[in-house]
């Protein structure tokens, strides 16, 4: 069920915006794996088994980013995902991506959750900071054609409501995703816009570690 | 002058499979872009050495950014090829002045080697323009199953005063070539072409 043709990594290093030059640039990742839609064409009730099957490539795809992006672990900062479904597919199919591609980042970088709890849909108790990746990981998905962008968000991994970290890539895979084929993305960066000065809460600044604040 | 850069993007494009068909090992190609600033945006200098300068740093600097990202030794390079988007406050020659005159040594330092012609296109563009940046094997141009393309494009650039320059090199040729022609294996990778 699981075949990737393709695999897309894509890497930035922001040094300014026409303001003042950043003296660590930002940089900001993302990694699209193309995969053959094995739902492709048809309405198939039970999608679920590929969710699973989806782990193992969600992993792969989030060490493959953090090695592009040559920063260590400690420095990654946000992170979104995403997914664009050929035309033979539907949006459902790309939703399947929840699961693997938030939890594959969100262990890389220390969470300490359990993965079977979230994906039957349980929450945690959180006081503390029991680990880290305590935010939801935000997602944009669609349907597409080969070449669609999609503008993939990024929140900070701890606290979504750092305000200076809110950002987005753009993702694009040039021939991708065919009628029969869906790019799963994943990204993430070092953290804040090159030039952020809209205020908010810092990363410092967090005190609730409940995924928000 | 050195070049006021902006951002810089590199990406790796890697094909394990085409028609059904496993690719191994699998085809990989990198390309690496700059947003830099234009000096001589909405003007006529007449002079273009600060560009001719730019493209001597900037061969050097996306050739190995490149290479860093294909994680390969140098010799391991098979093709490449160069391409430039100007902002619309530029004129076409600003993209020659990047390219052709001084781009092309550091570049071949940067894949070793490189006897062939570094095969190029420019045009004028806005934000999100792609332009295909052609790719030819670096010791013989003749190499038919390396004849490609790759698109280079940047979400928020070139703005009217900026450039984008793109060096794209690959590890190999196309996933399933089989239209003929002269073989890698088969080249002398003397005089450029054969």
């Amino acid at each position: 069920m699981i075949d990737i043709r393709r695999v897309f990594t894509q890497v930035e290093h922001i040094h300014h915006e026409f303001g003042p030059r950043a003296a660590t640039p930002l940089v900001r990742g993302a990694i699209g794996a193309v995969l053959t839609n094995p739902f492709a064409g048809r309405y198939e009730a039970d999608i679920l088994p590929m969710m699973t099957l989806l782990d193992p490539v969600g992993v792969d795809m989030a060490h493959r980013l953090r090695a592009a992006m040559d920063v260590p672990v400690e420095r990654i900062a946000t992170y979104g995902k995403g997914a664009i479904v050929g035309a033979a597919g539907e949006q459902e199919h790309g939703a399947l991506w929840h699961v693997p591609g938030g939890y594959a980042m969100r262990e890389l970088l220390g969470w300490k959750g359990d993965r079977n709890a979230y994906r039957q849909g349980v929450a945690e108790e959180k006081s503390g900071q029991p680990g880290n990746a305590l935010s939801i990981v935000p997602s944009t998905k669609k349907v597409g054609a080969p070449g669609t962008t999609l503008d993939v968000p990024l929140t900070n991994i701890n606290a979504s409501y750092v305000r200076g970290q809110f950002d987005s890539i753009e993702v694009r895979v040039p021939g991708a995703p065919a009628a029969d084929e869906i790019v799963f993305i994943l990204a993430m960066s070092t953290g804040y816009r090159v030039h952020e000065r809209v205020g908010g809460l810092r990363a410092e600044n967090i005190a609730k570690w409940d995924g928000l604040r | 002058m050195s070049a006021n850069i902006r951002k810089l993007i590199v990406q790796v494009d890697e094909t394990r499979k085409e028609m059904g068909q496993a690719i191994n090992p699998p085809t990989r190609r990198a390309v690496a872009m700059a947003v830099i600033e234009n000096p001589y945006a909405g003007r006529y200098s007449e002079s273009l050495d600060d560009l001719i300068a730019i493209g001597e740093e900037l061969g050097a600097l996306l050739g190995e950014k490149c290479v860093k990202a294909l994680g390969i030794a140098p010799g391991q390079a098979q093709s490449y090829g160069k391409a430039a988007i100007v902002g619309e406050a530029g004129e076409l020659e600003h993209a020659a002045a990047i390219l052709h005159p001084k781009l092309g040594a550091p570049l071949r330092a940067a894949v070793e080697k490189g006897a062939a012609l570094v095969p190029s296109a420019k045009k004028r563009g806005t934000l999100g323009t792609a332009i295909d940046v052609p790719l030819g094997h670096k010791d013989a141009a003749f190499v038919r199953s390396h004849f490609d393309a790759i698109e280079a494009r940047v979400s928020d650039a070139p703005r009217a005063n900026e450039i984008v320059v793109a060096v794209a090199v690959t590890d190999s040729g196309r996933p399933l070539p089989r239209i003929g022609g002269l073989q890698a294996s088969e080249i002398k990778g003397e005089d450029g072409l054969r």
